[in-house]
């Protein structure tokens, strides 16, 4: 139903702070790299529900959502997030997970339906390149 | 054979300053010795705040714990005690932090998972169970709800027979840098700042012998502040609490000394020591020339120092233990009062108590085998640090003069988003420079080995068991409470909110009722409101 974005057109990224963890340096610090590779980023600030993140996404028309979890809870946040943005049909909309993810947990992130996790320290240049890089169709075809 | 100067590499400090490859007496002329130094326990305290400093008394150890539920939490405390720990810091879980019960749907997968769970009064009593509350010095790393947290504190104590003047301790209660880093807030800016003057006023008139706020540069430099950066907005925002407490009517001789300051420590080992210097010398002037402190402990900035989280590394995590070593030795021979240390496995999970131990370990080791606590200031008179520690003083009131003049105050500073987007775009260009390997970060992006040693640390598990039985006792505690007393002393910090009353007497009365932190957060926030975010990039 969207229009296609036309080739070209800068990436739409949501970086978002699910739950009530705090610490937002890695978060902003990714939002400025996204911006500098010349995507338009919106960051959510502190403590937003899946809701508010996923009415965000829509709202915002974005292709990406990037959310940062320090706290430990990121599978069970990771997973609530994908169920909302199917259950509000927005499958096309990739998640990325960043944070502090330990090695067990990434496989099972990717299982969930996550596009790719990128743990603390991970390379700006990797994370941007991976963004800006996602075929332009397929970051709206659910419609 | 040797080098010329030209040909050497450029040496400039996180905070800019470019160093010298030698320094000599020219460089510390401009150093007046009783003017900028003067004897270790007297004006301005550069040399250090006691006359004999660590050879009358060791540094504090003090590492901070805290998880599951509070029987767990009182078993980890129970074990630094034993293992030669004087002093507990305690950590709460985000749904404690941000005033959640634990059966608050928003507390889904968090309740007890980076510290402990306290929903009411009953599990302060369980976590504290056998700990001498006027013995054993309490630190709460606590900050949106201090005033219902520091009133069980109370509690607790009261029950054990100690009397409010005789306890001792501290709550972090440093909201404005929750602001700018860590995120732990909750009501907006002017009424969160009224709240720590009602603990301030409360302490200063009840609880003579407790820190009430201890202001983190801490966690603005984590955010990724500079070290000079760190001080300035610290100071700034002592400043401001110092300026609550004034317009309570209290003289500031009567409760600044009370305040004290919890700094970071990782990079350079001679900037984070001039820091600290400059930092005492400086505190102490402001305190006389624009507050015209006269006592001394009003003067003197008590610190805890250690730390350097940010300075630690996912990859081959042993690294850290040695860098927490140096840590803790910029620490002892920058004069701090308490030491805490980050452990080397807390860049994964909550640490082990082995991680726990060898950082207790380290710290015992410096101070009883390696000498450092025989003189005192051993670093002072060095040409190179007094040089760097003017430097440093002069650069840190240049930002604290920024803030005033350019942001309008820290307060609206904060309030806007200044600080935050400053501190934000700083983090991006040090991530920038480890990335690019202008600054090393040794196994990281330099002498990395091929086959990552990252996943190594055991994971702290998280108990699902022990939640279900936090829950059960909240329900429990519920169902047995004189219902009417706790409404009749929720509707008191009702109106102590909405009347600007300090809401310390309504708050002991509610937490002795069993009133959840969670009911009594949920009535604050419906008469102060709620903070929004500026969101600048």
């Amino acid at each position: 139903m969207d229009p296609a974005p036309l080739p070209g057109q800068p990436v739409r990224v949501l970086v978002a702070k699910p739950g009530l963890d705090g610490h937002d340096r890695g978060a902003k610090v990714v939002a400025l790299a996204l911006v500098r590779a010349g995507c338009e980023v919106i960051y959510t600030g502190l403590h937003k529900s899946i809701e508010q993140i996923v009415a965000a996404a829509a709202d915002e028309d974005v292709d990406v959502v990037g959310i940062s979890i320090l706290s430990g809870a990121h599978v069970h946040l990771t997973r609530a997030l994908l169920e909302r943005l199917r259950a509000e049909g927005l499958d096309g909309v990739r998640v990325l997970v960043g944070g502090n993810i330990p090695h067990a947990d990434r496989a099972r992130l990717l299982e969930l339906g996550a596009a790719a996790v990128f743990p603390t320290g991970a390379n700006l240049d990797e994370i941007s390149r991976f963004v800006v890089d996602l075929p332009p169709r397929a970051r709206r075809c659910n419609a | 054979m040797a080098a010329d100067k030209s040909e050497l590499r450029r040496v400039v400090l996180e905070s800019g300053i470019e160093v010298a490859p030698v320094y000599g007496p020219a460089d510390v002329a401009p150093v007046d010795p009783a003017r900028d130094l003067g004897e270790p326990g007297e004006f301005p305290f550069t040399r250090g705040i006691h006359k004999l400093m660590y050879r009358a008394r060791p540094w504090t150890m003090r590492q901070y714990a805290g998880f599951g539920s509070p029987a767990e939490t009182n078993g980890r405390f129970r074990f630094l005690i034993e293992n030669g720990q004087d002093a507990l810091n305690v950590a709460f879980d985000l749904p404690t932090q941000m005033g959640l019960d634990s059966d608050d749907p928003r507390a889904e997968g968090e309740v007890g998972r980076v510290g402990m769970a306290i929903d009411t009064l009953r599990d302060m009593e369980v976590a504290f169970a056998g700990i001498p509350l006027d013995r054993v010095s309490v630190s709460l790393t606590i900050n949106a709800v201090t005033p219902a947290i520091l009133a069980m504190y109370v509690a607790v104590a009261e029950r054990q027979g100690i009397s409010r003047a005789r306890i001792r301790g501290t709550t972090q209660n440093d909201i404005l840098k929750e602001f700018i880093g860590r995120g732990a807030w909750i009501f907006p800016v002017e009424p969160s700042i009224r709240l720590i003057g009602d603990t301030i006023e409360f302490c200063a008139r009840e609880m003579p012998n407790y820190y009430p706020t201890s202001v983190c540069g801490y966690h603005i430099r984590e955010s990724g502040a500079t070290p000079v950066q760190e001080i300035a907005y610290a100071f700034a925002i002592a400043r401001a609490y110092v300026g609550e407490g004034l317009s309570r009517g209290l003289a500031v001789d009567e409760f600044a000394g009370r305040i004290s300051f919890n700094f970071d420590v990782f990079g350079n080992l001679w900037e984070q020591v001039a820091k600290f210097r400059a930092a005492r010398r400086l505190w102490a002037r402001l305190m006389r020339d624009e507050f015209a402190a006269q006592k001394p402990e009003t003067l003197k900035m008590k610190m805890i120092a250690g730390g350097g989280g940010g300075g630690l590394t996912i990859e081959e995590p042993e690294n850290n233990i040695v860098r927490g070593t140096v840590y803790a030795l910029i620490s002892a021979l920058s004069g701090t009062q308490t030491m805490a240390l980050c452990c080397y496995d807390e860049a994964y999970t909550i640490p082990s108590e082995n991680a726990s131990l060898i950082s207790l370990r380290t710290m015992q080791i410096l101070a009883e085998e390696m000498g450092l606590c025989d003189t005192v200031d051993p670093l002072g008179g060095s040409y190179y640090v007094e040089w760097l520690t003017t430097e440093l003083e002069q650069r840190i009131v240049a930002e604290m003069r920024r803030v005033d003049e350019d942001w309008g105050g820290i307060v609206n500073a904060v309030r806007e988003g200044h600080v935050q987007q400053a501190v934000a775009r700083q983090a991006y260009e040090v991530e920038r420079k480890i990335q690019s390997g202008e600054t090393v970060k040794v196994g990281v992006n330099k002498y990395r080995r091929a086959a990552s040693s990252a996943g190594e640390v055991k994971l702290h598990e998280h108990c699902p068991q022990a939640m279900e039985e936090q829950r059960r006792r909240l329900a429990e505690v519920k169902s047995t409470r004189d219902a009417a007393e706790v409404r009749a002393a929720l509707a008191e910090v009702r109106e102590a909110c909405a009347q600007k009353k300090n809401v310390m007497p309504a708050m002991i009365r509610a937490v002795k009722a069993y009133a959840t932190l969670g009911e009594i957060v949920a009535v604050m926030k419906d008469v102060l409101g709620e903070y929004r975010e500026p969101v600048r990039l």
